[in-house]
């Protein structure tokens, strides 16, 4: 659990300089919520504390990853709420919640605060200038995701925005775009997600079936024509990377059966896909990732592992 | 390097833990004053005694008998006198009816005399085998005359010897394969003339190449136009010495579920079995002798004993100058499959191949917490089973739903429980959900 925590430092550190010191804050804010609020909601319900486990503290980090950087810290704190006591608690318990707790947080306040939650968007800071958010109110410098102008404004706008070709790979890659705390870095991502999948902690199935989904669907449907989309593109923006290795993973809300976890993750893939060109949200991996959860032991339930040997004669 | 062999589903790496006794000569353990022989010591209905209390009795006598089923008869260890007929605690069940001996101490140990066996027929190879007691040393303790007779309608063509010792801590089958190299490939032979067969493959893990070189050599020098004996170096990984997944590693067969090796023309026997065979049939010696690695931080003396059936771990203990005080679990067998006992007066028995004393730094204490689903159970397990769900139905009171999770196929090999991150006493679940569903 902790090597995971350890695996989320370096997009954090990043995000602050990125949209300031003020990201340090919230992610602070978010984490100890959900530590206390999972404390808490043990010794309520009567169960042991296991908040030594480190599980809350990821949840708090995952949640501040996928929330913009501009919000007020009262909105980690309601999160951090919704998410572990009743997200992870009430729901089931350890290992028995069906939904994914961060992602639960977040479109709970999605659907509570939409404005903040789709507009407090930081444009990226010049120069390191970490402390320079700190005295503005924060509507004076918002700005759109890339995701978001490409939806509502077309490809123009998005072009002129955000450049194009290798420099447009290269600010996406290394995470000088706007976004949420933890999405906008894709290399630090990915080097976290490989660690992880180096230590064994998780497997290459989720991951890859997820990104290759969206890479290929976003390829066929994403662009003005099919087969025009831009399918690198489609991966290094919004919540995919961060969706894909640390959110579709997570351990007790995805399939444990390796088949199951590829069907799993061509589901998210393809809602995602789905919810960005055609739902009401330019992201949509979040849903996605939460549409799929309950599918989970279901889908156990269609793959079984493969027995060492079936019995003589056929039969159970 | 000749790439080694392996099962390819599952199986764990835990730390083997060997060095404490791989280099410790096996040592005779002086008999001690007084031994229980448990009457149950294989699967299947236990032995009646055949003798009276207060009797006098030799060594090597038999002094329990099976009537019905597949049992094998019972020798005295010792020449003695029979202190009592009575109960017994036992390693497994809470206790079990034994037979206790006086040791008689001025007597001579029996010497017994060489014999041949090259042009005996099978049958009476088998005979001999049965009247000594034999069982399977290794594992369950199942009569070896039963898996030496396979039904009629499977032809069997290989005999694999299992010297994989995966189990860690164990050493007792390393230092016989170092020691006893000759004798354990003479058993296999004459386990080959019962069989009516030619070939014989000896698994071994890697991490003992000097076994590897002893027995390489003997089954060089062992083998003639009639009998041709192959070692095989053996990938390490746990449970490489279960039947099935030795079985695939050597020969490439799966033995289908439910079945025995015999399905797929195979008859797997430990090396200690045959090493036992070998004395059975040369000397008519009766197993009544056990070599068991006492290991673990919390024992003062760690070794490799040649002991008595029936000598209680406390008399072992004592031999070995005591027990430390930081001594948290006693496990009779291997920390893997092994099972806890809570009493120094346990005896050993035929199948009993170690006896850890393990301290608090070498067993985890954490508490168990609910499943996390990670799924590594299902990853680490050599069957293709789904511990996870068995444990999960066993809590929620639904035992007899398991077996569509493969619950009787499961061999307790315990490499779920040894990944699992929540700790989870999966084969415990495992045993339950087997005598729940039973019924
Ligand atoms: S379920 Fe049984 S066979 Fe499978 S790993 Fe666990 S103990 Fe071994
Ligand atoms: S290894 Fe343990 S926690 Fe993981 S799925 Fe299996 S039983 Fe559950």
């Amino acid at each position: 659990m902790w090597t995971v925590v350890a695996c989320l430092i370096p997009p954090l550190l990043l995000s602050v300089f990125v949209f300031g010191i003020q990201v340090l804050f919230i992610t602070a804010v978010s984490v100890m919520s959900c530590v206390a609020v999972e404390a808490v909601s043990q010794k309520l319900l009567g169960r042991r504390v296991t908040v030594r486990d480190g599980s809350a503290v990821i949840t708090g980090m995952l949640l501040a990853f996928v929330i913009p950087p501009g919000v007020s810290p009262l909105l980690p704190l309601l999160g951090a709420i919704m998410a572990i006591y009743i997200g992870k608690h009430i729901l089931g318990g350890i290992g028995y919640n069906i939904f994914n707790p961060a992602l639960l947080g977040r479109s709970f306040l999605l659907a509570s605060f939409p404005v903040a939650m789709t507009s407090a968007w930081l444009p990226p800071l010049k120069n390191m200038a970490i402390f320079s958010y700190l005295g503005d109110s924060v509507n004076a410098v918002t700005t759109a995701t890339p995701l978001a102008v490409m939806k509502e404004q077309g490809i123009a706008a998005f072009t002129e925005l955000f450049g194009s070709g290798a420099s447009l790979y290269g600010t996406f890659f290394l995470g000088w775009r706007p976004g949420c705390i933890g999405e906008t870095s894709g290399f630090l991502l990915v080097l976290g997600g490989l660690y992880l999948l180096y230590r064994g902690y998780i497997t290459w199935h989720i991951p890859v079936s997820v990104l290759g989904s969206i890479a290929l669907l976003s390829w066929i449907f994403g662009g003005e024509s099919y087969f025009s989309g831009d399918p690198l593109l489609a991966i290094l923006s919004g919540g995919a990377l961060l969706g894909a290795f640390y959110m579709a993973n997570d351990y007790v809300t995805c399939p444990t059966n390796k088949i199951s976890q590829l069907v799993y993750g061509v589901g998210i893939g393809i809602l995602t896909v789905m919810i960005r060109l055609k739902g009401g949200y330019p992201e949509g991996i979040c849903y996605a990732i939460l549409l799929m959860n309950p599918l989970s032991p279901v889908l156990d339930g269609w793959f079984k592992p493969r027995r060492f040997a079936p019995p003589l004669g056929g039969g159970r | 390097m000749i790439s080694l062999l392996t099962f390819p589903k599952g199986g764990v790496h835990p730390p083997d833990a060997k060095a404490q006794t791989s280099e410790l000569s096996i040592e005779l353990m002086p008999v001690p004053d007084e031994l229980e022989i448990i009457l149950g010591q294989h699967i299947g209905a236990p032995c009646t005694p055949t003798v009276a209390k207060r009797g006098e009795i030799q060594e090597g006598e038999i002094i329990g008998e099976v009537k019905k089923g597949l049992g094998v008869p019972l020798h005295a260890p010792v020449a003695g006198k029979i202190k009592d007929l009575g109960m017994s605690v036992h390693p497994m069940r809470v206790s079990a009816p034994s037979i206790t001996i006086t040791v008689n101490h001025a007597a001579e140990p029996r010497q017994y005399q060489a014999g041949e066996w090259q042009a005996n027929d099978p049958k009476e190879l088998l005979a001999r085998v049965h009247a000594a007691g034999i069982i399977g040393i290794g594992g369950a303790g199942f009569p070896t005359h039963v898996k030496l007779s396979p039904p009629p309608d499977n032809p069997i063509d290989t005999l694999l010897l299992n010297g994989a010792e995966c189990e860690p801590y164990i050493t007792s089958d390393h230092r016989q394969m170092l020691e006893h190299a000759a004798e354990i490939v003479e058993g296999a032979k004459i386990i080959l003339r019962i069989l009516g067969i030619k070939q014989c493959n000896i698994g071994i893990e890697s991490n003992k190449p000097d076994a590897i070189l002893a027995m390489t050599e003997a089954a060089r020098a062992g083998s003639t136009a009639e009998y041709s004996l192959t070692v095989n170096a053996l990938q390490v990984k746990y449970p490489q010495g279960s039947e099935k997944q030795l079985i695939q590693a050597i020969t490439g067969r799966k033995v289908p579920a439910m079945a025995l090796p015999s399905a797929v023309g195979v008859v797997v026997h430990n090396v200690s079995t045959a090493r036992a065979i070998r004395d059975a049939v040369v000397f008519g010696k009766p197993l009544y002798e056990k070599v068991v690695t006492i290991a673990g931080k919390g024992i003062a003396r760690p070794a490799n004993l040649l002991v008595k059936v029936g000598t209680k771990i406390g008399d072992i203990v004592n031999y070995l100058g005591g027990l430390k005080p930081d001594l948290a679990k006693i496990i009779m067998g291997g920390p893997m499959m092994g099972f806890a006992v809570s009493s120094l007066d346990i005896p050993v028995t035929k199948t009993t191949s170690a006896i850890l004393f393990l301290t608090e730094e070498e067993i985890d204490t954490t508490p168990h917490s609910p499943c996390i689903r990670c799924g590594w159970c299902l990853e680490a397990c050599p069957m293709g089973l789904e511990p996870k769900e068995i444990a999960i139905y066993v809590e929620a009171n639904r035992p007899e739903d398991t077996a569509q999770f493969g619950v009787f196929e499961c061999f307790e090999c315990g490499s779920c429980a040894y990944v699992c991150p929540a700790k989870r006493p999966l084969v415990q679940f495992v045993r339950l959900a087997k005598m729940k569903a039973k019924r």
